[in-house]
Parts: structure tokens; C-alpha cells; sequence
């Protein structure tokens, strides 16, 4: 075996036993520094990864101990993984560099050292998610990912954070809850945990017609408890609080790759456990279709009434993630790999407006209404020229990387003539609501103040002029060199 | 109004005394029978809850759908038990031969468990060989969670006050000199013995039932008997909160490492160099031993610094 292939368990351990060493150190500078390179070196061991069995589209399965597939643990790799793997490193990296100065300014000096613990956990945790070949395991990390993810939002210790903790807890552990009676009762039916003997089983299951209501159960219960985790539409109210009022690198984690683990999860469960055409027999994909749609438009509409400036944003995360889901919901092929660059896309872009808008708010003493910024982008022009850039990829600009998600997404449901004109419909109402709420808040960030207020000169921060710069040439690369990425993700899908 | 008037007009309904009781006032009114209940106090903070729930339910979009709300909450609650006991009774049974879950992965677990991974106990040689991965996920989730309540509870200028400060301070005199007689001769008698029998069931635990998670609270709960009886002073002369994030740290770096190795070799098809020793002696079945043990410290520490941190906010 390549040596190569060890470094997804690699880059795993890695982030989990930099937690473990956190407490151990001196404060909170060291705890970050020790952050960084654990997201550094998980991005490099990806990248390698990725740079070696991309292009010729090898996927394999790595033993997690000494008992092979049903007895012991197992990961499971392929280009799709790669891809991903990297695009999360790097989005926590930025998030991290982005929001440094937010984290020493927010958390208590004593805590922040703890707060590093969460960031490190949250990171292996999205990393085993994604490689998982084993359901129980994912459940495991999906219990890491929910509590350090309730800490992240709680660690700014203020009243607004603690009551939108208590919701996102609730909410995310009723989520938690219904995803693990759902392995239990797969369990009960096909008695395997790993993939590939699972999807064997509920297959025999299908054919034969046995247990036909439980694996429905099954199949609902799972996708009602990731798509309560990830802000699917109607229980999508936990998102805004929760990603609004968070320190600006935990609402940068959040929306940018929390709520995207338990999505692609739920692709990998998809095509490796249940296959995705008994998913679209058992009318599934229809019902995360129209929660899909339905995101699109409320997400956009509470984003519109919205004056906060992240909460406004939070609510464009719950809009983009309706994209997701309505790519997951054609139940094809095509449409998953479009919601697989919408992931990407909607990663590169919404951390880097999170951070930008903090950035923006720092000069106006942290008041992030809307009416507070008026001029903010003269003050600090590289934040504002995120902001800007953030903003028309989310609208769908030619060249952003959001027009290219909304054209395959277009291109996808050409096959499905019902699901066509909702789809195309829909996406231009969407993009006419982004247009409403985003236009308005570039142009009062870079309109003249009318008094002539301006905001004390903020130092200059050179971490995140590292990370939106690099946010930024992502959004252009997906913007313009989509080729390469689609076609990997395109490979990855065939390889589940 | 006469009192007797006053009393006869506060008889409640069995379905109101029940509410009460659950709510916990019938029990503040027999301790208090003398005082006469605060009505206009109660009355405002009642007013004052109704308006802080009725602003929260504004901020949720609910308002005037309140009644709607709890209908609908109510029948998708029935809903969901009643789909969820129509699948419980399509199951398999439980125990029967032909149950899915009786397969290859059972059987090699139950006859080649003992001699692939030493352990007389099959479910440690499950839980910590065969699916050591996700036990040390779960490990972390415990060290996450008392990390979690150390970032909450654990006192600091955002949550603490002066008058929550000198109230500590008094307690802390309270348990200088004050010593509960009894409670400390009977727990002398009884930390040894909890503590003994808690390690007794990690070392092992790869033997008979038992292990790191069942050993550890043991061992937790003879240190909380510890810090109720002779308080926390006594108890931070050798347990601080640096005492307790080293040991908890050292115990999962321990899990980590070894766990890294027996990974590392097992998938690149290595040999482990890990003896198996003589199954059913005290120091065999490899590394399942080392991993109880970590996992026992885990777990000690985790129950302790639970109750160390609800009740007073620090360890």
C-alpha cells in the first residue's frame, strides 16, 4: 500500500490529538498557533493525497486497525473525499487567520485555550465524517461535531450567544437523537455498521421486499435528523441566532463547514448505504426537493427583513443550503455533483463575508446594523472589497463562483420536466431576493457617510488580509476554472 | 375578606395541586406554612415571565399561532411514537436465529474474539480492538463534554458576581472548621473501598465484565464522596484543575498513541510487536489493558469534574 494512503487517518489523528494537547499549553496564543498547524498540515496531507489519486481516479479503502472490512473500523477514500477534505482544511485555516483578532478580543483569556480544543475537535470531526466507511463512526463524530460546535457559538459568553446556544442544542441533539434510532433500527434489519455490507443488504431487502416500512423509517429518520442538524427549511429557526451572534471564526466554521459535514454525510450515505435510486423510488429526494425550494425563498425573505448584518447573512447561509438540498432532492446524478460544488462554493464564500463583516463593524465599535456601516468599506477597502465580491457571487454574477453552481444546478434538471420549471423558477425568484438584500448592503457599505462620521483607523491586520485574499482567488477559481473541480467531484460520485 | 374566605378560595383542583406539586410549591408551602403567600411578588414575576416568553415567541414568528403550535406539536409527537411502534413491532426478534443480526461479524467476534484479541471479555476486545476508532471518538465526546461545562461553569468575570464571591469565601470558612462527624468517619470507611473496587474493575476489564467506562465512574464517584464530605480545600490539596487537565490530557495522548501505532501497523499489514499474553492472566490481551486504563482516568476525572463544576464552578 502507498504510504500516501495513510495520510486521511493521518491528517484525523493529527487534529484530534492537537485537542488533547491544548490544555497542556501555556495560553491562548500557543493554543492557536497549534490550531494553525493542525489545519495546515491536515490541508497539505490533503492536498498530496488529493494531487495523487485525483487525475487518475483511484478510491480505496484504508483498515482502521488490524481486522479488515466487517470486523473492524475502516475509511474510505476517493477523489470526491480529497476534495473535500482539502476545501475543509483550507476553509478553517482562513477561518482561523480570518477571525484571530475577533477570538482574542471576544473570549475571555482564560478560555480561549479551550475554544481551540472545540476548533481542533470540530475539524477531525469533519474530517472522519467525511471519510467514515463505518455508520456508527459517523454517529460518533457527529457527536463530537454537535458539542464542540454548542461551545464555539457559546464561547463569546454573552446573553444573546447563551440563548441561541440553548436552541442550536435542542435542536442539533433532536437531530442527533433521530439519526441514531435510525442506525439502530438499520442495525435491527440488515445487522452490518459498514458500508459497503450495508448497501449489500438493504439491497437484498429491496429485491426480496422484506422490511419495506422499517427501511422507510430508516431512510426518513436520517434525513430528518442530518437535515435538522444542517438548517434543512422548516428547521432551519436555530441558524440565524446561532450563526449571527458567534464570534466571527465560529460563524465562519459554522456555516461554511459545520452544517456541510452532516450534508455530506448524507450524500455518502446516500450512494454508498442506500443507493440513490431506492432513495428516489422510496420518494425521498421529492420531499428534500421541495424543503430545498422552500429554503431557497424563506432564508432569502428572512435575510431581507433582516438588519443585522450577520444574522442577514446567517440567513442567506439557510437560502444557499436550500441550493444543496434541492441538488440532493433531482436524485440524480448530475444534481448531486451540482449541490457537491454548491457545498464548495458556498464554503469559499460565506466565511470570508462573515469575516468581512466584522472587519467592517470593527471600526463602527462592533454595531453590526446595516445603518451603522454606511462607509465602512472607505475605512477598511480590502474587507469591503470581500464583502463586495462575497455578495455578487452569492447573487450569481458571470465569473463569481455562485453563477457557476446556479447554471449546473439549471443544467441538472433538464431531464426532469416537473422538476424543471419549479427548479428554473425558483432559482430566478432566489436570485432576484439575494439581489434584494445584498445589493442594499454593498451599496450603503461603499456610499459616502452623509454627516461625515468616519470610524477610528483599525490596525492593520495582516492574518486576514491572508485569508480574504485567498477566499477571494477561490471564488474566482470557482468561478472560472470550475472544469477541473466538477470533473473530479464528477469521478468521486461515480467511485462511491 | 376573612382568611378562612382567603383559604377556601385557594382550594385547587387535583389537576392544579398536581401542577403544584410538580412544580415543586406544595412543598415550600408545608416548610413555610406561616407565611402567607406573596401574591403581588408572584403575580409580577409572573407577568414578567409572560412577557419574556411571549417576546420570545414573537422573536419565533409564533404570536397568535400559540394554540396552533402546541395542537400541531402534540398530534407530530403522536404521529412519530405511533410510526415508530408500528416499526418496532416489523422488527426482527430479538434472539431468534434468523435475526439479521446473527452473522459473520457476531460469530468471528464470539469464537475468534479470544484468540485475536486476548480478551476473556468479549465485549472490551470489541469495544477496544476490534472497534477501538470509535471508542476513542467516544472518549474524546466526554472530554469535549467536561470541556463544554469547564467553558460555561467554570468562574470568571462574565459570570460570577461579588455577592457570588463572598458566599464561596464564607463556605470556604464554614468548611475550615466545621466538620460533619459522621460524614467523614462513615466515607473514610467507604473512599477506599469505592476506590479499590473501581480500580479493580478497570485492571479488569478485560476479564470479566466491566472496563474503563463502568470502572471510571466508580472511581468518580468515590471522589465525589471525597469532596462532599471534607470539602473542596481538602480535596484541591492533590486534585486542581492543572491536576486534572494534565491527567486527563496524559490518559487520551496515551489512548492516541498507542491506538496510532496499532492503526498505523494494521493498515499498512506491519507486524504490531504487541504480545497477546496468556488470555485470562492480569497483564495479557495486549493493548487493551493500557486502553482501559485510559479510558478509566477519562472517565473518573469526567464524573468529577462534572459535579466539581456544577456545584461550586471550579475544580
Amino acid at each position: 500500500m502507498p504510504f500516501v494512503y495513510n495520510f486521511p487517518f493521518f491528517s484525523i489523528f493529527i487534529c484530534m490529538i492537537s485537542g488533547i494537547v491544548t490544555p497542556l499549553l501555556k495560553n491562548g496564543r500557543w493554543a492557536y498557533r497549534l490550531s494553525l498547524f493542525a489545519s495546515g498540515a491536515g490541508l497539505v496531507l490533503s492536498s498530496i493525497l488529493l494531487g495523487t489519486i485525483g487525475p487518475s481516479g483511484q478510491s480505496y479503502s484504508f483498515m482502521m486497525g488490524h481486522f479488515p472490512a466487517p470486523w473492524g473500523n475502516e475509511l474510505s477514500v476517493g477523489p470526491l473525499e480529497a476534495v473535500l477534505a482539502v476545501a475543509i482544511c483550507l476553509v478553517m485555516l482562513m477561518a482561523l487567520l480570518g477571525g484571530r483578532k475577533d477570538i482574542f478580543d471576544d473570549i475571555l483569556p482564560e478560555k480561549q485555550k479551550l475554544y481551540f480544543i472545540m476548533m481542533n475537535e470540530i475539524l477531525a470531526a469533519l474530517l472522519a465524517l467525511t471519510y467514515t466507511n463505518d455508520i456508527f463512526t459517523a454517529y460518533v463524530f457527529i457527536e463530537i461535531s454537535t458539542i464542540a460546535a454548542c461551545a464555539i457559538v457559546m464561547a463569546k459568553d454573552q446573553s444573546a450567544t447563551l440563548v441561541a446556544t440553548m436552541r442550536y442544542l435542542i435542536m442539533s441533539l433532536l437531530g442527533s437523537g433521530l439519526v441514531l434510532i435510525g442506525i439502530v433500527l438499520l442495525y435491527c434489519i440488515t445487522g452490518h455498521l459498514l458500508f459497503p455490507n450495508l448497501q449489500q443488504r438493504v439491497l437484498e431487502l429491496v429485491a426480496t421486499g422484506q422490511y419495506t416500512m422499517p427501511l422507510t423509517v430508516v431512510v426518513g429518520l436520517i434525513v430528518l435528523g442530518l437535515g435538522i442538524k444542517s438548517a434543512m427549511f422548516p428547521f432551519h429557526l436555530w441558524l440565524p441566532p446561532a450563526h449571527g451572534s458567534a464570534t466571527t471564526a465560529s460563524s465562519s466554521v459554522l456555516s461554511g463547514l459545520v452544517v456541510k459535514g452532516y450534508i455530506i454525510l448524507m450524500i455518502r450515505l446516500f450512494y454508498k448505504v442506500f443507493t440513490i435510486e431506492v432513495i428516489r423510488e422510496l420518494r425521498i429526494t421529492n420531499m428534500i426537493f421541495l424543503f430545498g425550494l422552500a429554503g431557497m425563498i424563506v432564508g432569502s425573505v428572512g435575510a431581507i427583513k433582516e438588519g443585522h448584518i450577520k444574522r442577514m447573512l446567517a440567513y442567506s447561509s439557510v437560502a444557499q443550503l436550500g441550493y444543496v438540498f434541492m441538488g440532493i432532492g433531482l436524485g440524480t446524478d448530475i444534481g448531486v455533483m451540482a449541490a457537491c460544488f454548491q457545498i464548495l462554493v458556498h464554503a469559499s464564500t460565506k466565511p470570508m463575508l462573515f469575516g468581512c463583516a466584522s472587519a467592517l463593524s470593527a471600526s463602527r465599535h462592533h454595531n453590526k446594523q446595516l445603518h451603522a456601516l454606511r462607509g465602512a468599506a472607505y475605512e477598511n477597502k480590502l474587507a469591503g472589497v470581500g464583502f463586495t465580491v462575497g455578495a455578487l457571487s452569492m447573487i450569481g454574477i458571470p465569473l463569481f463562483a455562485g453563477f457557476a453552481a446556479k447554471v449546473f444546478f439549471a443544467s441538472a434538471t433538464m431531464a426532469q420536466p416537473v422538476k424543471m420549471w419549479m427548479t428554473l423558477l425558483t432559482l430566478a425568484l432566489s436570485t432576484v431576493l439575494n439581489a434584494l438584500y445584498y445589493i442594499p448592503a454593498v451599496t450603503v457599505l461603499w456610499s459616502r457617510p452623509v454627516d461625515g462620521e468616519t470610524g477610528e483607523k483599525q490596525p492593520k491586520d495582516p492574518a486576514f488580509a491572508v485569508s480574504t485574499v485567498v477566499f477571494i482567488a477561490a471564488v474566482f477559481f470557482l468561478g472560472i476554472c470550475y472544469q477541473p473541480v466538477v470533473e473530479l467531484i464528477q469521478t468521486g460520485l461515480s467511485l462511491l | 375578606m376573612s382568611k378562612m374566605a382567603r383559604i377556601r378560595k385557594e382550594k385547587k383542583t387535583p389537576w392544579q395541586k398536581f401542577c403544584a406539586w410538580v412544580n415543586g410549591d406544595a412543598a415550600e408551602q408545608m416548610l413555610l406554612p406561616a407565611q402567607p403567600p406573596k401574591e403581588s411578588k408572584k403575580k409580577a414575576a409572573k407577568a414578567k415571565r409572560e412577557k419574556t416568553t411571549s417576546n420570545h415567541r414573537k422573536d419565533m414568528g409564533l404570536g397568535q399561532f400559540d394554540h396552533i403550535y402546541r395542537i400541531c406539536a402534540v398530534l407530530i409527537g403522536i404521529a412519530i411514537v405511533s410510526v415508530l411502534m408500528a416499526v418496532v413491532l416489523k422488527l426482527p426478534l430479538f434472539g431468534s436465529p434468523d435475526n439479521p443480526s446473527v452473522n459473520e461479524v457476531v460469530e468471528r467476534y464470539v469464537e475468534k474474539g479470544l484468540e485475536e484479541t486476548g480478551a476473556v471479555n468479549m465485549v472490551a476486545g470489541m469495544i477496544l480492538d476490534y472497534r477501538a476508532f470509535d471508542t476513542f471518538g467516544e472518549s474524546s465526546v466526554l472530554f469535549l463534554a467536561v470541556t463544554c461545562v469547564t467553558m460555561l461553569l467554570m468562574r470568571d468575570r462574565n459570570n460570577t458576581d461579588k455577592k457570588e464571591d463572598m458566599l464561596t469565601a464564607q463556605e470556604h470558612v464554614i468548611e475550615g472548621y466545621e466538620e460533619d462527624i459522621i460524614l467523614t468517619k462513615i466515607s473514610r470507611l467507604i473512599i477506599p473501598c469505592a476506590l479499590v473496587y473501581g480500580i479493580y474493575v478497570v485492571l479488569n476489564g478485560h476479564l470479566s465484565p466491566g472496563g474503563g467506562f463502568s470502572g471510571g465512574t466508580i472511581m468518580g464517584s468515590a471522589l465525589i464522596l471525597f469532596a462532599v464530605s471534607y470539602g473542596m480545600i481538602r480535596m484541591s490539596r492533590f486534585f486542581t484543575y492543572a491536576t486534572f487537565r494534565k491527567v486527563t490530557s496524559s490518559a487520551l495522548m496515551v489512548y492516541a498513541a498507542s491506538k496510532a501505532y496499532s492503526f498505523f501497523t494494521g493498515a499498512n499489514h506491519l507486524e504490531s510487536h504487541i504480545p497477546l499474553g496468556t488470555p485470562g492472566a492480569i497483564l495479557s490481551s495486549g493493548l487493551i489493558l493500557v486502553l482501559d486504563i485510559c479510558v478509566g482516568i477519562v472517565v473518573a476525572c469526567t464524573m468529577y469534574g462534572f459535579y466539581a463544576l456544577f456545584t461550586k464552578g471550579e475544580l
